[in-house]
């Protein structure tokens, strides 16, 4: 059995960038740089939502303010939103997309490389969790994403009743006072701490970015980014539950 | 001490497969896991029973002719150690070894535990060797060669192509073996003037048969010579920087 790989029939693939993408190995390569690309954003997202903590100055909580901040990034010369569009959320889509793509094209030839599966249980001595469940991790992270953007980007009225457009703060804490989303917050995030674990080392390796001196610090920077960065997220919903942010 | 072995049985390519279940008694520490499946296939053969067919050659641990899964580990429980090097001191009376094939669609099963790994050499034809006319062998301090890298050249060079590291890994990959075989050559003065047409040519192939590598390090356990995940960052940056020169 081959996989059938013959000359590219597109031509679009005698682009060079595609034709590299093309590979199974080039998809790793997409995979770890838009994996950087996301980390980068979900870092800055979290950092962003620490502004809850700082309440209300003037009448205005401080996390509304940041959020019209993000929307006129550049106001000076742009119209607003353009720079947030052009400059984060059109180039975070198309990194989902390809991270999605090659996720998606990977998996199905790697379940073609073992079509029979081993009959008696396996024993694993180095994949671990997080690195054996990133598909799953995965899924759970782009269905919460479907669910958050609904919720507190845009609004949907079925998701969240209560949306009111630029109220950051009070979209938040209305969501996450019910139960049920609540759950559905933290157990994304601890799919999302899972994902990054393995994928923010992984990525080391798939872009051949190895040297004896820097090798230990490989899982040591992705363990730490998944814990800072999940605890960070987990503060918003945990100090709702606590009655802190109110 | 005894043990019950559950063995795969497969006639031939296409048949059904099954576990069998052996007993195997009065086996000595000292036996080599190969020698346990010898006494085994003997008395199979007398009380009329087809032995079971396995692969080996050396029984040193330098063909890589051998390997099998025992209880769901490539090579069994002892790291860094071929088949044929386990002995039976690492299990204990009462043991039951599950002993299954390695699974890959393209290391097809030819008969009970052996496979067809061509897949390999495929990788091999379409790179893992230096075309220059060699002669007798030259001067060897006519090419001076750091240690550290020549260490890192034989390491990966300790490769013995015993197909480990596929049915190890979850995914079916074969990077660490491909991976070996690149370092090997790439790192090396010799290997130098093909090392971009090489590692496009082995990847490429390699890709033809097996999966892709996700970092789980199941193969790098599993080799029964330790060969390091290093090499598969090694690789993916030579084709990385081969894509980039070459256009
Ligand atoms: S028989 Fe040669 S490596 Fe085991």
């Amino acid at each position: 059995m081959l996989k059938n790989r013959g000359p590219a029939r597109n031509p679009l693939m005698r682009i060079p960038i595609l034709s590299v993408y093309r590979t199974d190995t080039g998809k790793k390569y997409a995979m770890a740089i838009s994996g950087v690309v996301l980390l980068g954003f979900i870092l800055g997202h979290m950092i962003g939502n620490l502004h809850v903590f700082e309440g209300a100055h003037g009448g205005e909580y401080r996390i509304d303010e940041y959020g019209e901040e993000l929307r006129e990034l550049g106001i000076q010369f742009f119209p607003r939103t353009l720079v947030l569009w052009a400059f984060i959320r059109i180039p975070l889509a198309v990194a989902f997309l390809i991270h999605i793509h090659s996720a998606y094209s990977l998996t199905r030839s790697n379940r073609a490389a073992r079509q029979t599966r081993y009959q008696s249980p396996r024993n694993y001595l180095a994949a671990d969790y997080a690195s054996r469940t990133m598909r799953w991790s995965g899924i759970i992270v782009l269905l919460f994403l479907a669910w958050h953007l609904a919720d507190l980007t845009i609004g949907v009225e079925a998701v969240n009743p209560d949306f009111v457009r630029g109220s950051v703060y009070h979209n938040l804490v209305s969501s996450l006072s019910r139960w049920p989303v609540w759950v559905l917050y933290v157990a994304a995030q601890l799919a999302l701490a899972f994902h990054v674990w393995h994928g923010a080392w992984s990525l080391f390796q798939s872009l051949g970015l190895n040297h004896p001196r820097f090798n230990q610090f490989r899982p040591l920077f992705a363990h730490t980014f998944a814990v800072v960065v999940t605890g960070g997220f987990l503060a918003v919903p945990v100090a709702i539950a606590l009655g802190i942010v109110a | 001490m005894d043990l019950t072995l559950r063995v795969w049985r497969q006639e031939s390519p296409e048949a059904e497969g099954r576990f069998e279940t052996y007993r195997a008694v009065d086996v000595q520490p000292d036996m080599s896991f190969l020698e346990m499946l010898d006494i085994l296939n003997e008395k199979l053969l007398t009380s009329g029973f087809e032995p079971i067919a396995f692969d080996h050659d050396c029984r040193e641990g330098i063909c890589g002719s051998c390997g099998v899964m025992i209880n769901g580990q490539a090579h069994g429980p002892q790291r860094n150690t071929a088949t044929c090097q386990l002995h039976m001191r690492e299990f204990s009376d009462g043991d039951t070894l599950v002993i299954e094939p390695w699974r890959a669609t393209n290391f097809p099963i030819i008969r009970d535990l052996v496979v067809d790994r061509s897949p390999f050499d495929r990788i091999i034809t379409a790179g893992g060797y230096i075309s220059a006319p060699t002669g007798s062998a030259p001067e060897a301090n006519l090419i001076p060669v750091p240690k550290e890298t020549s260490d890192a050249a034989m390491d990966a060079a300790a490769c013995i192509g015993c197909g480990a590291c596929v049915a190890a890994c979850p995914n079916g990959a074969a990077q660490l073996f491909t991976a070996a075989k690149v370092a090997h050559l790439n790192l090396l003065p010799q290997g130098g003037p093909e090392r971009r047409s090489r590692v496009e040519r082995m990847v490429e192939t390699m890709e033809e048969y097996f999966g892709s590598c996700t970092n789980h390090g199941e193969c790098e356990s599993a080799c029964p010579k330790g060969i390091s995940l290093d090499n598969i960052a090694l690789m993916n940056r030579e084709y990385l920087l081969s894509k980039i020169r070459s256009r």
